[in-house]
């Protein structure tokens, strides 16, 4: 008897159809030559309907995103590194050490497979950098118009590290605010290439896997209180959600806070305020007083903190607004964000 | 960022706020109304009210385009994008503004109608274009600022044949609204004002003269950065101080007397003055808006579509008129913060980080409660 013979993918020309999500051979066609080629590893290659893991060691964190940015390429990334970043930093930012991701993805019917390829690849890269390797995966194909290109939802796993106790809930008047960089790259990026603005220097994505950061942080000052990566709705609702569940107050000083120059111009043409702007790569620390310094000079030593700054105070206040002390001398509220940033008018 | 650093310097504000706290008078009140909801958002984002002396009180004006929009006129847009299925483009700001039974053009879209925002009448062209199956209707909203793109838009329009774009016109005038407050019967308690921004790029200085004529107020005009409020605030309270009363311009980088001539032209040919115009908040003003003129008839959806304007009551609590007519201060209103915030913006004050009150929510509210 002949084996029976399969055309491979055509990846150049080829489009997602509706057979890619069926559950037949196209779909075992897909998830093979597309997906455990490039993501390969020995989870993966396990071929089950889970990932059998190796025992862990200490206490789980999960944590899953969604992702579903437009345009699916933009300037520093694509939707696939943005999917591994994403929830690896969500994982780092409990105290814990991502060891496994799951990711699902939802394609619409018509996609080029050229450019899932594209994003595959660059998720391949990014978790093979990050070390964090996506063990298990789903497909599915929804028809055309019923998605816009292809959305991904990521699961990562992780261990708590022992020493660390790190909740959006613990911190107290008198810590200090930590930030690892200049704020506003990743939604200014999107911002500018969805409305095709182009600057001098262009704006990049900050799109950047933190457990490294985080975990040269935590060897140094374990007794960090909360830390958070400041994406959606930008630091502004990060420490917002952090006064919330610790019942305080911050005071931010606008000066310490850094914004690159071609952001600054992306948000003076759109009225856009970087405080509320996505980072994808930019870690919030909030550290007790007397640990500050060594935590700071921890988050310098590392590539993605080399702009770490101490940018304000957690305070006592029963309304638990988060205020900033402008440049001017003023002082201001820097409130929860209301719908989505809209462009004002004149 | 060059000629955005050097007007937010706090060295300068400081200075500057040192010299209006040395000139002003202890034993009297100076309040200045800010007529843009540019400076409202300025004054606001920089925590200028702290710089300032006790007595120098900045009153929040209409100068909003989207606080000002009656409920009427959403409701017409989101009649044209819902009942007859147009493709309804307008301002990001827009979208937010309450309507009748709970609506706003984005809860509108939510419902299904295709409501698209777009940065400028450049953008809703070209949907018209990539659409020419589909009517595709503009809301052209705000003041002087905004009205000369619409005009380039509508002579586009018809130098093209473009038979699928219409708008809504609901552009307003600025001097008209001022003179409605400083003629109100029960008189204001306004000092002086601070001029528009970019309103006067484009109309210059000259139509604020009959403000300081015949009612006697001060007016000097104000870019949108802190140090421009600063000084303009200063200007003010020397005019106060000397019992003048005279147009000043701070904004000589971008104002001039005249104003932007060209522009000017291009909004004379296309529009021409409304008789009446209902403003929120501050009533129906005579000569206060612009229509189409009869020779565009064709791009006015009003006419098109056989759209009346419906009056449609604010909420009987709501203060938005007191508040923009400067009677009232945000804090003032029951509604605020309570049922009206921004999330679920009630008045109109609400819905832009240019209006009165959503600038006092978002930004200064801890003011009036760490009293």
């Amino acid at each position: 008897m002949k084996t029976a013979c399969t055309r491979p993918l055509d990846v150049k020309r080829g489009r997602v159809d509706l057979s890619h999500g069926s559950g037949g051979r196209a779909t075992a066609q897909l998830v093979e030559e597309l997906f455990v080629r490039e993501l390969h590893n020995e989870f993966l290659a396990q071929g089950d309907d889970g990932a059998r893991l190796p025992r862990a060691a200490g206490r789980l964190v999960l944590a899953t995103d969604a992702h579903v940015v437009s345009p699916l390429f933009f300037p520093g990334g694509d939707i696939g590194c943005l999917a591994v970043h994403g929830t690896i930093n969500d994982v780092a930012v409990m105290g814990a050490t991502p060891l496994y991701l799951a990711a699902s993805f939802v394609l619409e019917e018509g996609y080029p497979l050229a450019d899932l390829a594209r994003i595959v690849a660059s998720m391949a890269r990014s978790s093979r950098e990050a070390g964090v390797p996506v063990v298990t995966g789903d497909t599915k194909v929804v028809e055309r118009g019923k998605a816009d290109g292809v959305f991904i939802t990521t699961t990562g796993v992780g261990i708590l590290r022992d020493n660390v106790d790190c909740s959006g809930a613990h911190a107290r008047p008198g810590d200090v605010v930590l930030l690892s960089g200049p704020i506003g790259d990743h939604g200014s990026a999107i911002m500018a290439s969805r409305e095709n603005l182009t600057f001098e220097t262009p704006i990049v994505s900050d799109t950047a896997a933190l457990h490294g950061l985080v975990g040269e942080l935590l060897d140094a000052v374990p007794q960090m209180r909360a830390m958070r990566d400041a994406t959606r709705g930008g630091i502004a609702a990060a420490l917002n959600e952090i006064a919330r569940q610790s019942a305080v107050g911050m005071l931010l000083e606008e000066s310490a806070i850094t914004v690159r120059a071609p952001v600054e111009a992306a948000c003076e043409l759109l009225g856009l305020d970087p405080l509320y702007l996505a980072n994808e790569g930019k870690l919030l620390a909030i550290c007790p007083p007397e640990r500050a310094e060594a935590a700071l000079a921890a988050m310098r030593a590392h590539p993605l903190g080399g702009d770490a700054a101490m940018i304000g105070r957690v305070q006592e206040d029963a309304y638990r607004f988060v205020q900033m002390n402008t440049r001017l001398g003023g002082r201001r509220i820097v409130d929860w964000l209301s719908g989505d940033q809209l462009p004002r008018i004149c | 960022m060059r000629y955005i650093d050097e007007f937010r310097d706090g060295r300068l504000a400081r200075g500057l706020a040192a010299a209006i706290r040395r000139d002003v008078a202890p034993s009297r009140l100076y309040r200045f109304m800010e007529f843009c909801g540019g400076h409202t958002h300025a004054i606001s984002r920089y925590g200028l009210a702290d710089l300032l002396p006790e007595n120098v009180r900045m009153v929040h004006g209409p100068g909003c385009p989207v606080c000002v929009l009656p409920i009427g006129r959403i409701d017409q847009a989101i009649r044209l994008a819902i009942g007859r299925g147009v493709i309804l483009t307008t301002y990001g700001d827009t979208l937010r503004v309450p309507a009748s039974e709970g609506l706003s053009l984005l809860r509108a879209k939510a419902l299904g109608a295709d409501v698209r925002m777009v940065y400028s009448t450049q953008d809703a062209l070209a949907i018209a274009r990539a659409n020419p199956r589909r009517e595709v209707v503009f809301l052209a909203i705000g003041f002087e600022t905004t009205t000369p793109p619409t005009a380039v838009a509508i002579l586009t329009a018809a130098a093209e044949r473009l038979g699928n774009f219409s708008i809504l016109c609901d552009h307003v005038l600025t001097p008209a609204a001022m003179h409605a407050i400083l003629a109100a019967p029960q008189g204001v308690q306004i000092d002086g004002f601070v001029g528009p921004a970019h309103v006067s790029t484009v109309i210059g200085s000259a139509p604020y003269e009959p403000f300081a004529d015949d009612y006697a107020k001060p007016v000097v005009i104000a870019g949108f950065e802190p140090l421009d409020l600063l000084r303009a605030i200063h200007l003010l309270v020397a005019q106060v101080n000397d019992g003048r009363a005279a147009v000043e311009n701070e904004f000589t980088r971008a104002v001039t007397r005249e104003g932007n001539r060209r522009a000017q032209d291009l909004v004379a040919r296309v529009f021409t003055l409304r008789e009446k115009f209902e403003w929120r908040g501050l009533g129906t003003i005579p000569s206060s808006a612009l229509r189409l003129r009869p020779e565009f008839a064709q791009f006015d959806a009003e006419r098109r579509f056989a759209e009346r304007y419906l009056v449609v009551a604010d909420h009987k609590a709501c203060a938005c008129g007191p508040i923009l007519r400067g009677e009232k201060r945000p804090s003032d209103c029951k509604l605020f913060g309570t049922v009206c915030t921004p999330e679920n913006p009630v008045g109109s004050c609400m819905v832009s980080a240019e209006g009165a009150c959503a600038a006092h929510y978002t930004y200064g509210r801890f003011r009036g409660m760490a009293a």
